[in-house]
Parts: C-alpha cells; sequence; structure tokens
C-alpha cells in the first residue's frame, strides 16, 4: 500500500500530473467572487467562510476523474485488483495520495485567500481546522464516484452530478464550523460532525468504491 | 406459494398483467373522489383560505416520492443479493417516477409557498433536503442512462442507491442543523391523536389512496415496458448471431 501511495504521489507531482492545478482553481475561484459580488469587505468578510468551502469542494471536484481513469485505460488498475492486497485497500490508498495532493494544499492555502476575502483572524485557525477534517470526506467519496464512472465515456460530467448531492453534509458542517469560528462562537458541535463524517466515510466508503471498481473491471 | 416466484419474468408479466387494470382503476377511482372531494365539497381555511387545498396534491407527492427511494432501495438490495432482474427492472422504472412526484411536491409547495409565505422558494430543511433528494433522483437516472452494458448499469445503480440512501438521510438532518425551518411539522404521523380536522383528513386520506395505487401502476407499467425491451433486445442479438 505505501509503495502504491508513494507511486501516485510521484504520478501526480510530475509534470502533467496536474498537481497545481486544482490550487490555480481554488485561486481563480475566490478571485472571481469579488468581481461577481462586488468589493465591499462586509459581504466579502461575511460570506468568506463559504466561498473557500465551495471553492476548495469544486477543486477537489477537479481532479476526482484521475483517481482511477488513468489506470483504468493503461490496464494497471486490473493488475492492481488481482495483487495481493485487498482492493479496498487499493481504493484507500488511492484516495490519500488524492487527499495529499488535493486536500492537504487546499488546506493550507486556504488561509492565503482568506486574507484576500476579508475573513476575521478568529476565523483561520478553525478554517484550516474544519478544512483539515473536511476534505478527507472530500476525497473518499469522490473516489467512491471516480470509481462508479471509470469505465464510462463522458464520465467526468455524470461524477459531479454523482458526487456533489454526496459532499452536502460535509459542505453544511464544514463551512459551518468555519463560519462560527470567524464570527468568535463555539464550533465544537460542527467539528465532532465534520470528524465524524470523516471518519465513517473513510471506514466505509472503500468498500463500496470497491464493489464499484470490481463491476466496472468484469 | 412465495413472493419470490413472481422473480420469474414470465409469472411476473402474468401477474402484473392482470393487476395492472385493477390497480390503475382504482387509482384513477381514488384520485377522482378525493382530489373533488378534496377541492369542492371542503370548507375553506380560516387562516389559508382556498390555498390550503393544494395539500390535496402536496402531501401524497411528497410522501410518494420518499417511498419511491425506499422501494429503490429494497429492489436494489434484493437484486445485489438476490440477482432477480424483475427486482433490478423494477428499480429502474420507479426512478423516474420518483422525480416526477419529488418535482409535484416541490412545485405545489412553491405555489402555496408563493401567497402564504410572500416567497416561492426559501432554504428551509424541509424544502431543502427535497431538493437534494430530486438531486438524488436525478444522478441516479443519469447514470443507469450512461451505461451500457445492462448488468453493469443494474450493479452500479444499486450501489450507488444504497450509498445515496445514507446521505439522503444525512443531509436531512444535516440541514437541520443548517437552518431553521419556516415549513410545518408533519402533516401526518401514526403516533398523534388528531392530525389535521377530520373535514380535510378524510378526504386527503383517499387522496394518498390514489397516490399509492397511481404509482404502483405506473411502476408496474414501466417495469414491463423494461421487461419487453429487454426481451427484444434478447431477440435482436439472437439473431444477429445466427
Amino acid at each position: 500500500m505505501i509503495a502504491l501511495l508513494r507511486r501516485d504521489l510521484a504520478i501526480a507531482t510530475r509534470a502533467g500530473g496536474g498537481f497545481g492545478l486544482g490550487l490555480a482553481f481554488f485561486l481563480v475561484v475566490v478571485v472571481l467572487v469579488p468581481f461577481g459580488v462586488g468589493p465591499e469587505t462586509d459581504i466579502l468578510r461575511r460570506i468568506a467562510p463559504g466561498i473557500l468551502w465551495v471553492g476548495a469542494l469544486l477543486a477537489c471536484l477537479l481532479s476526482l476523474d484521475r483517481v482511477f481513469a488513468l489506470d483504468f485505460e493503461d490496464g494497471s488498475l486490473d493488475l492492481l485488483a488481482t495483487a495481493p492486497i485487498p482492493l479496498e485497500g487499493v481504493v484507500a490508498a488511492k484516495a490519500f495520495a488524492h487527499w495529499l495532493t488535493t486536500g492537504l494544499p487546499l488546506t493550507l492555502s486556504a488561509p492565503v485567500l482568506a486574507v484576500l476575502l476579508n475573513l476575521p483572524e478568529a476565523g483561520f485557525g478553525w478554517l484550516v481546522v474544519s478544512l483539515a477534517l473536511g476534505t478527507p470526506a472530500l476525497s473518499v467519496i469522490g473516489a467512491f464516484g471516480a470509481a462508479i464512472t471509470v469505465g464510462l465515456r463522458r464520465g467526468g460530467l455524470l461524477l459531479s452530478l454523482l458526487v456533489l448531492p454526496l459532499y452536502v453534509p460535509t459542505l453544511i458542517f464544514g463551512a459551518a464550523a468555519a463560519a462560527r469560528g470567524s464570527d468568535g462562537l463555539s464550533v465544537l458541535t460542527p467539528l465532532a460532525f465534520l470528524a465524524g463524517i470523516s471518519l465513517a466515510c473513510a471506514a466505509l466508503m472503500p468498500f463500496a468504491a470497491a464493489a464499484a471498481l470490481r463491476v466496472n473491471l468484469r | 406459494m412465495s413472493l419470490w416466484e413472481y422473480a420469474n419474468p414470465k409469472k411476473f408479466m402474468e401477474l402484473s398483467g392482470s393487476v395492472l387494470p385493477w390497480v390503475a382503476g382504482g387509482s384513477a377511482l381514488c384520485l377522482v373522489v378525493g382530489l373533488i372531494w378534496g377541492f369542492f365539497f371542503t370548507p375553506d381555511d380560516f387562516r389559508q383560505g382556498s390555498t390550503v387545498k393544494i395539500i390535496y396534491l402536496h402531501v401524497p407527492s411528497a410522501l410518494m416520492a420518499i417511498n419511491a427511494w425506499l422501494m429503490m432501495l429494497v429492489t436494489s438490495l434484493i437484486w445485489l443479493v438476490r440477482r432477480h432482474h424483475v427486482s433490478a427492472l423494477a428499480a429502474k422504472a420507479a426512478a423516474p417516477v420518483g422525480l416526477t412526484m419529488t418535482l409535484i411536491a416541490l412545485v405545489t409547495g412553491a405555489i402555496w409557498g408563493q401567497p402564504m409565505w410572500g416567497t416561492w422558494w426559501v432554504w428551509d430543511p424541509r424544502l431543502t433536503s427535497f431538493l437534494i433528494l430530486g438531486l438524488f433522483y436525478l444522478g441516479y437516472i443519469a447514470l443507469w442512462e450512461a451505461v451500457d452494458d445492462a448488468d453493469t448499469a443494474a450493479d452500479l445503480t444499486s450501489v450507488l442507491c444504497l450509498v445515496g440512501s445514507v446521505f439522503a438521510i444525512l443531509s436531512r438532518y444535516a440541514v437541520l442543523f443548517w437552518n431553521q425551518g419556516l415549513h410545518q411539522g408533519a402533516s401526518l404521523s401514526l403516533d398523534k391523536e388528531e392530525n389535521v380536522a377530520d373535514v380535510f383528513y378524510y378526504p386527503l386520506l383517499v387522496a394518498i389512496a390514489g397516490f399509492v395505487l397511481l404509482f404502483l401502476a405506473l411502476v408496474l407499467l414501466r417495469t414491463r415496458t423494461e421487461i419487453r425491451r429487454r426481451r427484444l433486445q434478447a431477440l435482436l442479438n439472437r439473431e444477429r448471431m445466427a
């Protein structure tokens, strides 16, 4: 599994791996919002947690179809399916690699973009914490969506239609935690829910994703 | 004699063919009686006026929208466990009906909400979770359409239905956390003495029975169509082989 993880990380960070693409997309979304809603700092401050969360979610979605598609096309997914490690483990390793190359950089770069949106200082820490707790769920749920759509033509569009409704609970609790943090309210409840969703998804979704992969590899 | 006999497409076609006219007729009868009774022979509510009468469309369609997903969940499970093709086809047949019920509930709700709440749409927990349910239906139907091989499609949509059910319930309670509602509480529940005043209650029950039968009739009809399509495809394939 560790070898698989290192291989995926190497592929993702190499030139053409699309490593910076998600980050650049995140930046562009956040920069575009003030053009859309106007430059008043009060409005921006209020909507900043939500915008950052939605931006992170979309940036995460952007790189999802690469999780299995490349390996499916060149046949290495078949090899992985027959490898001694269970397919669930493969899914978990790939989702983790996806998180390391998308979720983690997004989390770390969020405070920089938060400055652009005038997020109050109190909110920075909670924003990072909420993203750190929530983005693993995004990666694992996304891996499930990618597993379902892996064999399809036009899979990318369908992937977003399937995955976005599944992201709703994560987004609600994540954005609520970040918003409460910036208002100086207690954030423990949404953070606990967010951590619960991430843990449950990480524990259970690999099984669903592996089941879908087995069907697609049949 | 067990339920599983009807997993045989031939037996299913025989039974559904003989039951379908009765279900459809019963549905038409209940809908006509329930809706006419409700629309013309019940008094106006003293606060809501005549707008209260949209309840005869709104509540039954909302009820069936949720129950359609529940039925898809059960039939998907049966497909995954016992591999009965009729079961998978019934799930496929129910999805567009469920989506239509969701849309009816949303639209009638909006029409009622405009004069009563003064707005077509609010981000209320119930409204929002229904919108999310509609998105789940859309994704499910789109996945059926996108996959070419029938068995692969049935497998993938079943897995999606199981996972989607968990997330639909999760979303239902997550939106409660996110926003407090404007929508009134449940109109009907089994554990209350009186739900709504009796004048409204009886026609509502008839309308609900009509919607249940309508859903049954549509799903049976669509499942029969799917089975016929599957048979036709098999015939075409055989011809090509020969």
